[in-house]
């Protein structure tokens, strides 16, 4: 239990929206930026989106085949493990049920990586099922490169650090291997509704 | 629970809370802390704050800009003083650090209450005994603005003022200014940037046109939430 912070009050959120926000979060009506390094600014020509590993047969898309595919639009609550939560954000992506459409593989884990280097781990069934997109619109207007554009991923179920920004593809993976934030103390597998922060929680 | 030993006015937005958090693992430079209150209802709010404080130093210092409709920062601000606790939770955050180990030369970059993990980093330099360059680009809107500015002087800083006019460097941290102060491009330096994230955004936007390795830009945003 945690001791009074006497004299301290707060600012509630609101009757309809305090069901919509896990523990330990804020509504926020920005859309704050956190990034480890540099923004990438990567030309859509040479923009590509793989999936590799564990797979009989690689896929790769251009950015005109990528955005030729079926879209999702879909309006969703985020949650940052800095304590920020947005919620209606309204998105334009392609499923990764629509990616790993045709795929074969006995992976259980995905490893997404970006420009940049960054990377971050998930069990590949969290990103199945209607649960994650690749996304490249926010708001009707092209994802903002400070945002991750051209496409990030958006997994919203799970703390945004893991809808890994200037995502590149996906390598399916036997066994799982932390990614960036992970190797760093954070959850390997970051529910924001079981607050799971850091390594530990 | 950390007990609050001091609080110690800085500017007139900003003070630092000198800290006791009993059975403290240790830190790195650069790290931060979440801070957890929690109201007599049971509500709680939790944010994160910077480590102001060397590793080596006897309290842990946290610094706290009072954001006047925030949430937090005007209960830290305004209504701790010595001898209440605080509930705390820490260290956090594994890359945005400095260590001798990781080498140099060193190039720090703040905007604003940006300054204060990086003060972390010289501090710790200095008690290390590092012969590691390191200098200190601050970028502040006045000179009563600056955090620590007697501490600095002490330190290989460099301070630009963007609201004011005086002797000093004026203006953004751009190409000009970073061409003029920071390492050479051969001796790839290792950069930390934080700040606002328009000032990071284009602090390391200009570090990367000049020619940078992205791999040695470490950034720290701070949403303005």
């Amino acid at each position: 239990m945690s001791p009074i912070s006497h004299g301290f009050h707060g600012r509630r959120t609101d009757e309809a929206e305090r069901n919509r926000v896990p523990p330990g979060q804020y509504v926020t009506h920005d859309f704050p930026v956190l990034s480890a390094g540099p923004t990438p600014h990567t030309p859509l020509e040479s923009w590509t989106f793989q999936i590799r590993g564990e797979v009989d047969q690689p896929k790769s898309w251009t950015w005109e085949e990528f955005t030729a595919l079926p879209t999702d639009h879909v309006t969703v609550d985020i949650h940052c493990v800095t304590k920020w939560t947005k919620l209606d954000t309204v998105w334009r992506g392609v499923s990764l049920d629509t990616l790993l459409d045709g795929v074969d593989t006995s992976a259980e884990y995905v490893l997404a990586f970006s420009d940049g280097g960054y990377t971050t781990n998930l069990p590949l069934a969290e990103v199945r099922a209607g649960k994650a997109w690749v996304a490249y619109e926010f708001g009707d207007e092209p994802l903002e490169p400070e945002h991750g554009g051209p496409a990030r991923l958006l997994v919203p179920h799970l703390y945004f650090w893991k809808s890994a920004k200037w995502v590149r593809g996906i390598e399916l993976r036997a066994q799982d291997e932390p990614g960036f934030w992970e190797m760093y103390g954070y959850n390997n597998y970051g529910d924001p509704w079981k607050e799971q922060r850091y390594a530990g929680d | 629970m950390a007990r609050v030993v001091d609080v110690v006015t800085e500017t007139a937005r900003a003070k630092s809370l000198l800290l006791d958090p009993p059975d403290w693992p240790g830190h790195l430079a650069g790290q931060h802390v979440d801070v957890r209150l929690t109201a007599d209802d049971g509500y709680q709010a939790q944010r994160s704050y910077s480590i102001a404080s060397a590793p080596e130093d006897d309290h842990l210092q946290l610094t706290i800009e009072k954001i006047d409709d925030g949430e937090v920062s005007p209960y830290l601000s305004d209504e701790l003083h010595p001898g209440d606790e605080l509930e705390l939770r820490g260290p956090i955050g594994g890359y945005f650090v400095w260590r001798e180990a990781l080498g140099g030369p060193v190039l720090l970059i703040a905007g604003g209450s940006g300054v204060v993990p990086l003060r972390a980093i010289l501090r710790h330099h200095r008690a290390a005994k590092s012969d590691v360059p390191v200098r200190l680009v601050y970028s502040a809107r006045t000179q009563a603005d600056l955090l620590y500015r007697d501490e600095l002087e002490s330190f290989d800083t460099v301070i630009t003022l963007t609201r004011e006019q005086w002797s000093g460097h004026t203006g953004r941290v751009g190409r000009d200014l970073l061409d003029e102060v920071a390492w050479p491009l051969a001796d790839h330096p290792l950069v930390y940037v934080c700040g606002p994230t328009g000032f990071v955004e284009g602090v390391a936007d200009a570090l990367v046109a000049i020619g940078h390795a992205p791999n040695r830009i470490r950034t720290e945003r701070f949403g303005p939430s």
